[in-house]
């Protein structure tokens, strides 16, 4: 297993956000994480990316392991530069000041093969030729789609084998959206894994090997994607009938 | 026409020392958004680290005073920023980690500051230090228009730490996660950049330029006293904020701005009403354009 959360209690503040869930994630696959809002996706996301705090949710209980082995005392940084694990995160937090160019090479901060950095750049303009286009761009002048494409090369630039994604779908186009996804999928042949939260369940199953459903804290269902989706219950209270 | 360009030059040196000083103001604010009033203090303490650098130089080594100044310009820095550095490790660190408000940071840097003043006071005692004179001063008169080597080398300095800063900031990947931290502080990490790091340099480049202005400043007015940095740092502070705080394009033209009206106040009216009318100058400047002239309000601070 590449990543294994084990009866994982995480606090926020007071808020018991998690209560105890365990996942996995094999190498190679795209796993998918879906619940309604509130549900403790972000949390769980966090929590495996040990943000700095104050915005660190706080692990009680259980763990998380990577490769087999704890992260929970990890820096978030070295996730990145050690782990190669990125994440784009909700609402893209991109740096508006910087223009796409500059964005992507950031991302590099931690790498040292000059050549594989030359590699990684050309294979995102390849994936979003926009970004190319608008490489000297400040990128707040971004519309939303291209930001988003913009937060997913930004991680790819990090040289990553792990990705997670924080709602990507979010406020994009339904085009936009199949679009993205395609590229995620095209991502995943290519060998990269994947840990995608969304609330856009149909749109995450479809695209998903397998699947977990998040309900306030708790894990309520899982399965494969097909499982999942020919489910009564998932169908009903997440699929729209 | 002579006391014009006579003026302007007097100002371009003004300006210099504000300016370099006021660089620290900026980039610490860019990076923590942290005013880092102890910074003024940092510059007397680096005008001290000058004086005790260039004296043992001067006398325990018995260096020529040229080869004393080149030792002296890296070394003054060196240990000004370790100043820097320490102040950010045991003074703001520890609340940065605890979450704390920044009202409460900003109290500690006041708190700092006085520290570092009252140390100086109680460990070197009220008397005024004489800075050693390094380089013999060549007067040059061109055209009624009196100038000195030091103040142009003071001027020249400026302008090259403007260039270089310049290229660090818009060029290197650090300056970039500078820039970045700036705009959003939540995804640096998520970059693989350890903050920290970048926070550290940021307090370097920022004392650094402290320590060198210290050391130019002594040679240019050699008494050195432990409250000498608490005006010219609130000056310089002022000069950051009117020229846009958090971009070090701003902290030059306040700077020389500053400098600049001090300078033609004193050309006009009696010396006394120099800080009165220089300060409301900045006031309107201020009331016009509250962000500074190149600072942009974002609504995304974070």
């Amino acid at each position: 297993m590449l990543l294994t959360v084990e009866n994982l209690k995480v606090k926020y503040g007071n808020i018991q956000a998690l209560q105890g869930i365990s996942f996995n994630v094999d190498k190679g696959e795209i796993v998918t994480l879906i619940g309604a809002n509130g549900a403790g996706k972000t949390t769980t996301l966090h929590s495996i990316c040990r943000l700095p705090p104050p915005e660190a949710p706080k692990v009680v209980e259980g763990d998380i392991k990577f490769k087999g082995e704890s992260i929970l005392s990890t820096e978030p940084h070295t996730l990145v530069s050690v782990h190669n694990i990125a994440l784009v995160p909700e609402g893209r937090h991109i740096f508006g000041n910087l223009t796409v160019k500059e964005n992507l090479t950031l991302a590099t901060y931690a790498r040292k093969d000059t050549e594989g950095i030359k590699r990684q750049l050309k294979h995102v303009f390849e994936l979003f030729p926009r970004l190319k286009e608008r490489e000297n761009q400040r990128s707040e002048s971004l519309s939303g789609g291209e930001q988003q494409m913009l937060a997913v090369g930004r991680a790819l630039m990090t040289g990553c084998d792990f990705l997670l994604l924080d709602e990507p779908s979010m406020g994009l186009s339904p085009l936009l959206k199949y679009e993205l996804f395609r590229t995620l999928k095209r991502l995943n042949q290519e060998g990269m894994t994947i840990l995608l939260i969304e609330q856009n369940a149909s749109l995450a199953l479809h695209l998903a090997h397998r699947g977990y459903v998040l309900d306030t804290g708790e894990m309520a269902a899982e399965g494969t994607s097909e499982e999942l989706i020919n489910d009564p219950e998932v169908k009903r209270a997440y699929l729209g009938g | 026409m002579e006391s014009l360009v006579q003026n302007i030059l007097n100002a371009l040196q003004w300006g210099s020392f504000y300016a370099l000083i006021a660089l620290g103001y900026t980039l610490v604010y860019g990076v923590l958004t942290l005013i880092n009033f102890a910074h003024g203090d940092v510059f007397m303490v680096g005008a001290y680290i000058a004086f005790f650098v260039s004296t043992f130089l001067l006398t325990t080594l018995g260096l020529p005073g040229w080869g004393v100044l080149i030792l002296a310009i890296p070394l003054t820095m060196f240990f000004t920023s370790l100043v820097g550095v320490t102040l950010e490790r045991v003074a703001y660190r520890p609340l940065r980690r605890k979450g704390a408000h920044r009202l409460y940071v900003v109290i500690t840097a006041l708190m700092a500051g006085l520290i570092l003043e009252h140390a100086n006071l109680a460990i070197l005692g009220a008397s005024r230090k004489a800075f050693p004179s390094l380089i013999e001063e060549q007067v040059y008169n061109i055209g009624g228009v009196v100038f000195t080597n030091l103040k142009l080398g003071v001027i020249f300095t400026a302008a090259a730490v403007f260039v270089l800063l310049n290229f660090i900031v818009t060029k290197t990947k650090i300056g970039m996660a500078m820039r970045a931290i700036s705009y959003d502080k939540f995804a640096v990490p998520l970059m693989g950049i350890p903050i920290d790091q970048i926070i550290v340099f940021t307090f370097i480049l920022g004392s650094s330029m402290a320590g060198l202005a210290g050391l130019l400043f002594a040679m240019s007015y050699p008494v050195l006293e432990p409250y000498m940095g608490a005006l010219i740092g609130w000056k310089a502070f002022i000069a950051a904020v009117v020229g846009g705080i958090g971009d070090i394009r701003g902290a030059f033209i306040g700077g020389f701005l500053l400098g600049a009206v001090e300078i033609m106040v004193v050309a006009v009216f009696p010396s006394t009403y120099r800080d009165l009318i220089a300060f409301s100058v900045l006031l309107i400047i201020l009331a016009v354009r509250p962000t500074g002239l190149f600072g942009v309000a974002r609504h995304t601070k974070i």
